[in-house]
């Protein structure tokens, strides 16, 4: 058989770390212009086998070839010589460097011994014509946006001509008109001949863009087609090993009376004049662009930010709110959108994370008791099924998923009347996802209120009993019935 | 918690271990008894060979410690008969003894033995009794046995180490405190010198000077720590109100504390200090254990508890983890830094007043340095200084440590210069050895 090799095959990649075999014999091909989607829980292994792909980690066992001859993946130069790029979800930029010298950090186009910064600046504006980008090569990257890094980090894979290109969740911080911009892109890339491997938790997106799925579920290769050949329940099943019947869950439970109420909350030009209400058992969705200050007035409401001005009632008594520690106190607690910076202390270990807001619950006379503590946390790893190999386990060594259950069991724990979700689902697997829905519906069911920011439409329509949208630091548009109300219907209101 | 979590969190220990192994194996060496010790060996031996009341001269140099064997072997000789005459004893030199063997042939008096220490009984003068005194009849020279031991192990070295490293070892608790915040302090030296000036003047300006009473004494060197503490709570105000990095708030404290101290001691040391004084630093009421030794473990072992078992240690360690997280979490972070570095502030004032009571006199000069000492026994001791994670039982390795490579090295005649490039190596070394066990367990 003459048959052209693949540009991409892996195989048979094993990989441990301490106490947990993250990938069990996978294998992988990718060829030549080709959009390959990775699919799979978090935990599955797509990170792991990603980073070895790119030369982060070093596989235990098992092969790496290109265009069907074996090849080193030992570190990063190894995988740059291959011609693979990977773009990792936290992007790796030098925040103080413009965009140029980003682009050619460590590839420093030199002449006798200074930098070329005429040649340097030419093949950048270059790449960024390429890419149909309109991004100022001299400006410092802290402050371009998310959309606008994700192409210097494009820029930068091309820049060495790599073929190969990862794609770690790039949609996952972009709104909607970004995400079609970076499709284009995609595209583009595609007739140019270099290879992507698109890894994503959207399986719209997986439909639009992808010409083949191959799915990794507990560290092993589960299944490989044509997107074109696989449903939407079909690549669920795969992922899940098991079929699930509806996405979001129902609720019967009607909201009840109005609890918390906010008026005129303002902050700078990010939050300005903004008032709400959420009442007992409901789901209040608050959506929009990125940036249109949901996240921010969230942070107001929960003293993380100091505010301008603004009032907050609690059942009718007004808040006086200085501080995380006064609204903890007055029984609201917030899961804020980045786990990883704001939700954990990586570093320690789950059940000290557990304990954090807990803590003047859980001690006496400041001595912590740590046998309660432990106990109660053991009834909240059972109840949500987080996957641990103990409770001593440092909190950086969980998935996208388990880490998201860690801190709902600290919110849970104590008890909050009023929950701020922000982008629960951000970044998890669609079984932990649903089983997430699930439990803010027993909250609510309990008598809660949740208050979720999101940016993934069908969840928020299938999720919340209203839906407020927010554009500019303002409240754009209210939609009270958010089971009856269309994607297009929020976007006007979110773009107007 | 299992041995491997254990090793993990005191690998230091174990590195501590060994070093006193190896020192233990290059200081071995002869160790002859001497004061009570051997009194109660000859003691023994007499006994054995002469029966109850042997006549003895004993025969020693004129200095405390044979003093101490002398008057310890003569009341050990009575023994059971307290009215009979004390064994005569000899202070000097051969020539004395020679005199005193005279003396006792002349009065017509017979020897069984004569006692001496493992000096005097080289003395020529008893190589040939039986020629020169044949009146004493035939004395037998008994010396107290000598016996292998390292010199490193002997319970006063150990001590001795212990004693050195206590001012060290109690500013670190507060530095890893600082530390585990993911701070750092570096005016802990300037305070402790600010701290032993403040002292001294107080016992000599408002006290009574040499004069002075206990309760003086005692709210004199409150009065520094809490001063102390004071300049602690400016710190901590200035990086948690104006953000301004700890490194270089620390740094000018380390100035402005340092300065202080000169112009408070005009430049000098201050003596006038009563005697009593030292009781801090130099007594031993317990077990012959130092006060300051005795200090020292009650402060780590509360610290430990501290940081283990209370919601503020919990605390420190989340706000060095991570601190929007801990912020997020309702943790009040700036008080938290505050407290962090008010006790490393006050730590270091008690370190002044102990290094006060021990050199009994306060001076601007003292603690030179120190800070960079502190810092690395909190480091060697295992403490990343990113902050979020540390054990204080891993500092207190760290600061034994650190002692026990500098006073084996004295031990082994390492001149003092080579001592510090050593000392410098095995820091390097000790973290490296840390970051490969954190890597291999992470």
């Amino acid at each position: 058989m003459t048959e052209t090799p693949p540009l991409l095959q892996m195989r048979g990649i094993v990989k441990s770390f301490p106490g947990v075999k993250a990938l069990r014999g996978v294998d992988l091909e990718l060829h030549t212009g080709e959009v390959l989607a990775l699919l799979g829980e978090n935990g599955a292994g797509k990170s792991t086998l990603m980073r070895i792909l790119g030369g982060a980690h070093r596989a235990d066992e098992g092969d790496i070839l290109i265009n069907g001859k074996p090849s080193p993946f030992s570190s990063p130069q190894d995988s740059r010589a291959a011609g693979v790029a990977v773009i990792y979800q936290e992007f790796n930029l030098v925040p103080g460097l413009t965009a140029v010298e980003n682009i050619f950090l460590g590839r420093e186009t030199t002449r006798g011994g200074l930098i070329d910064q005429r040649t340097e600046r030419a093949r950048a504006a270059a790449l960024f014509q390429r890419l149909g980008a309109e991004i100022d090569l001299d400006t410092h990257c802290r402050r371009l946006t998310t959309a606008q890094q994700q192409l210097v980090e494009i820029a930068k894979a091309l820049a060495f001509d790599a073929r190969i290109l990862v794609m770690d969740e790039p949609s996952a911080a972009l709104t909607v008109h970004e995400v079609e911009r970076l499709f284009e892109i995609i595209r583009e890339l595609r007739t140019q001949g270099i290879s992507i491997i698109y890894i994503s938790h959207r399986l719209d997106e997986v439909f639009e863009i992808t010409d083949r799925v191959a799915v990794l579920r507990d560290g092993l290769s589960v299944g490989g087609r044509p997107t074109a050949d696989i449903t939407r329940a079909q690549m669920i099943q795969l992922m899940v090993g098991r079929e699930l019947t509806d996405e979001f869950p129902k609720r019967t439970t009607p909201p009840g009376p109005v609890r918390l109420e906010v008026a005129g909350l303002r902050r700078g030009s990010a939050v300005r004049d903004v008032s709400f209400n959420v009442r007992r058992g409901e789901i209040l969705a608050f959506t929009g662009l990125v940036g249109a200050g949901r996240t921010e007035t969230m942070r107001l409401l929960f003293g993380a930010d100091p505010r301008d001005a603004g009032e907050i009632r609690l059942d009718g008594a007004l808040l006086d709110i200085r501080s995380p520690s006064d609204a903890i106190a007055s029984g609201i607690g917030f899961l804020t959108e980045d786990r990883k910076t704001q939700g954990l202390v990586l570093a320690h270990s789950v059940r000290e994370n557990f304990g954090l807001p807990n803590l003047d619950r859980l001690s006496n006379k400041g001595f912590v008791r740590m046998s309660a503590e432990s106990e109660e946390f053991a009834g909240y790893i059972a109840q949500l099924q987080i996957k641990v190999p103990g409770q001593e386990q440092r909190a950086g060594n969980l998935s996208g998923g388990n880490q998201q259950k860690v801190v709902l069991a600290k919110w849970l724990a104590r008890n909050c009347e009023i929950l701020i979700f922000d982008e629960p689902t951000r970044g998890i697997d669609v079984g932990a996802k649903f089983e997430i829905y699930l439990l803010m519906n027993a909250l609510v069911a309990a008598g809660k209120s949740i208050i979720m920011i999101s940016s993934e439409l069908p969840e928020v329509l299938g999720m919340a009993d209203r839906i407020l949208v927010m554009r500019a630091g303002c409240i754009t548009g209210e939609i009270a019935d958010a089971r009856s109300a269309t994607q297009e219907q929020v976007m006007r209101l979110a773009i107007a | 918690m299992k041995p491997a979590r254990l090793l993990a969190d005191y690998g230091m220990v174990l590195v501590l271990a060994l070093l006193c192994v190896l020192f233990s194996v290059l200081t071995f060496s002869d160790q002859s008894p001497t004061g009570e010790a051997a009194a109660k060996q000859v003691s023994d031996t007499l006994r054995e060979q002469f029966g109850k009341t042997p006549r003895v001269l004993i025969a020693t140099r004129d200095q405390p410690d044979d003093a101490v064997y002398a008057t310890a072997l003569q009341t050990l000789l009575a023994g059971s008969a307290p009215d009979a005459r004390p064994a005569p004893v000899v202070r000097g030199e051969p020539k004395d003894a020679r005199e005193a063997l005279q003396r006792l042939a002349a009065s017509g008096e017979r020897l069984d033995a004569i006692a001496c220490t493992q000096a005097t009984g080289a003395w020529l003068v008893f190589n040939s009794l039986k020629a020169d005194f044949p009146n004493l009849g035939e004395p037998r020279i008994v010396t107290p046995r000598s016996y292998r031991w390292p010199n490193f192990l002997k319970a006063e070295n150990l001590l001795n180490i212990a004693n050195q490293i206590a001012v060290i070892a109690i500013v670190a608790i507060g530095m890893s405190m600082v530390i585990i915040t993911g701070g750092i302090d570096l005016s802990v030296g300037s305070l402790l010198a600010l701290s032993s000036v403040l002292t001294a003047r107080f016992i000599r300006d408002f006290a009574g000077g040499t004069g002075a009473s206990a309760s003086g004494m005692l709210l004199a060197c409150l009065a520094a720590i809490l001063l102390c503490g004071t300049v602690g709570a400016f710190s901590g105000a200035m990086i948690t109100r104006f953000a301004i990095p700890p490194f270089i708030v620390t740094l000018a404290m380390m100035l402005v504390g340092s300065g202080l101290a000169y112009i408070l001691a005009k430049g000098q040391s201050i003596y006038q200090i009563p005697d009593s004084f030292v009781w801090l630093g130099r007594g031993a009421d317990v077990l012959n254990i130092p006060n300051a030794v005795l200090l020292m473990a009650v402060l780590y072992g509360l610290a430990h508890i501290l940081m283990s078992r209370m919601k503020l240690g919990r605390h420190l360690y989340a706000v060095g983890g991570n601190s929007e997280a801990a912020r997020l979490s309702g943790v009040p972070v700036k008080r938290v830094l505050l407290f962090a570095y008010i006790a490393s502030a006050a730590l270091a004032g008690l370190g002044g007043v102990i290094m006060a009571s021990q050199l009994k006199s306060g001076s601007p000069t003292y603690g030179g340095m120190y800070e960079l000492y502190v810092i690395a026994a909190v480091v060697v001791g295992g403490t990343s200084l990113s902050g979020g994670e540390g054990r204080m039982f891993g500092t207190l390795a760290g600061a034994f440590t650190i002692a026990v490579i500098q006073n084996g090295m004295n031990l082994t005649n390492v001149e003092s210069y080579t001592q510090k490039v050593v000392l410098g190596l095995v820091i390097l070394g000790a973290v490296l050895v840390d970051k490969a066990r954190n890597t291999r367990s992470a």
